[in-house]
């Protein structure tokens, strides 16, 4: 047994992940979430802006991190439909401008009543990087003359008086690395003074705690965060909780726990046989 | 003149761009280099474009290894850009309905949306989800608690691990929380903080912000002076060797 351990296959490895992450999957394992407090800030930062508030919501991801992203993005496009904010998206990666359309087809299935142009438009991409946001912030029309769609702002009823990011009243960015939620609390967040929530993944949240809660209002730090975002916009909203696609990041918490408790068990019994063969005087 | 050229225009549009950050007559000057930046990144994609071209067409003219590789490339890339450009698939603008290329470039239902839906989505996601497996693989191979540090490591990796997960409520969900309208005795913040969701939370709010903060006054201050050296022209590497 020790030797079979001591040169186990990595294909064991990952069989017993696959199997670790099929089986809540296939069984629709889920667990109830109680929001913390630095995800009820991030709620409470768009719970607390008045109706009409402007927001403005930077996609920053791609289809690499949409697993991890998509949910969080989900979860604060509907919490801006359910307070009636007007919601302006836009994209820094050209990848991610299907994540908007697909965050602008939850407000055209689920909120039918909201109008393009009036309560929500898609600015699109640009190429640049952080020189869009330099330029957006103090000039949004001398960039973006059309929205993605072709047509003109400024024939837009929710561009007017908006000349620049300034104008926002919160910016919400979901990002997955650079250009991403460090450029807009760098660029925009800090020079103007403006409110700020983020959403970021596992990998990249812990670079951005820095930035809480002077520059940054709150962050959701990967998947954990974004089922707990979603229970609570559910708690605020209870008729959500009839819409599975709004606990998707809920469904995929199942899969992590299972997957985290694999991880945590295979380390330690990865040390139980070093161990063993240390006390054996085994070298190899 | 053909590093002069380079070197005058970064250290020119540098400059601007710092004093227009703090001489609000100077403002409109920044915005108009950051345009111009704008419109070269967006002339790089067609640099980067030819230059992915150029490379891999080599590659298999020469039949180096792996060039079928490189042709998989060429076509993937030239059918994207055309189906892109062209507008392939696409429905007409609502507004206008009869022009055929007033449609959505990336609309549902275009090739190109076909593209990034069935192609460039389940390929992307199943390179990162790959990564779970070979992450617990790593974990078991290289984990091992060798001395003092690896162990300290070890067990901050297992509170994270298992504070992000719903498996923090079952070990250690027994333990009082803290009542929000009670006046927190010394032992009431001690069973609360020892909770697995809180020592997360202390662990990332505390020893990682620490850090990771300190990390970042080190690259801030890097930034500064290298790019102080690059617009006073002390470094010039970004222009290239001149060989090429």
């Amino acid at each position: 047994m020790y030797e079979f351990l001591k040169t186990l296959d990595r294909r064991w490895v990952f069989l017993l992940m696959f199997l670790a992450v099929a089986t809540p999957i296939l069984l629709k394992v889920t667990f109830p979430e109680k929001p913390s407090a630095m995800v009820m800030d991030v709620f409470n930062a768009i719970e607390n802006l008045p109706e009409g508030s402007k927001v403005l919501m930077a996609w920053d991801f791609d289809p690499a991190s949409r697993g991890e992203l998509e949910p969080m993005a989900s979860a604060f496009t509907r919490h801006c439909a359910e307070k009636k904010l007007k919601m302006y998206y836009m994209a820094l990666w050209p990848l991610a401008v299907p994540m908007i359309q697909d965050s602008i087809r939850i407000l055209e299935r689920e909120y039918p009543h909201l109008e393009y142009g009036k309560d929500y438009m898609n600015l699109g991409y640009k190429p640049g990087n952080e020189g869009v946001i330099k330029v957006v912030i103090t000039n949004i029309r001398k960039l973006y003359t059309t929205d993605h769609y072709g047509t003109g702002v400024e024939t837009i009823p929710m561009m007017n008086g908006v000349t620049s990011v300034q104008a926002m009243d919160l910016i919400v960015n979901v990002s997955a690395g650079d250009p991403g939620t460090k450029q807009w609390v760098q660029y925009v967040a800090t020079p103007f003074k403006k409110r700020m929530v983020a959403g970021a993944t596992g990998v990249q949240a812990p670079q951005l705690y820095p930035y809480i809660p002077e520059q940054l209002i709150g962050l959701l730090g990967a998947i954990k965060a974004a089922a707990e975002y979603e229970q609570a916009v559910i708690n605020g909203y209870p008729h959500l909780a009839k819409i599975a696609t709004a606990k998707e990041g809920l469904r995929r918490m199942g899969p992590q726990l299972v997957g985290h408790v694999l991880i945590v068990l295979l380390i330690i019994l990865a040390n139980v046989i070093y161990f063993i063969g240390r006390r054996r005087g085994d070298s190899r | 003149m053909k590093r002069t050229a380079p070197l005058l225009i970064a250290a020119t549009v540098g400059f601007i761009i710092i004093v227009s950050t703090f001489i609000p007559y100077t403002e409109s000057w920044g915005e108009d280099s950051m345009i111009w930046f704008d419109i070269l990144a967006a002339v790089a994609f067609v640099l980067g474009g030819g230059n992915l071209l150029k490379m891999n067409l080599k590659k298999v003219s020469e039949r180096r290894p792996g060039w079928a590789y490189s042709a998989i490339i060429i076509a993937a890339f030239l059918i994207t850009l055309t189906v892109g450009l062209l507008k392939v698939g696409t429905h007409p603008n609502e507004v206008f309905w009869n022009k055929p290329w007033s449609g959505d470039y990336i609309g549902e239902g275009s090739a190109l949306w076909w593209i990034y839906e069935y192609l460039i989505y389940p390929l992307t996601s199943t390179m990162f989800a790959m990564l779970a497996f070979y992450i617990a693989s790593a974990a078991f191979r290289a984990f091992r608690a060798k001395n003092m540090e690896a162990s300290l490591l070890l067990g901050t990796a297992f509170i994270v691990l298992l504070g992000r997960t719903y498996a923090a409520i079952i070990l250690t969900g027994w333990l009082p929380e803290l009542a929000h309208d009670a006046e927190p005795s010394f032992f009431g913040q001690l069973w609360n903080g020892l909770r697995l969701e809180k020592l997360t939370e202390t662990i990332m709010g505390v020893f990682n912000l620490a850090g990771s903060r300190a990390i970042n006054i080190g690259i801030a201050l890097g930034i500064a002076s290298t790019s102080l050296k690059v617009l006073l022209g002390i470094d010039r590497s970004y222009l290239g060797t001149g060989e090429d």
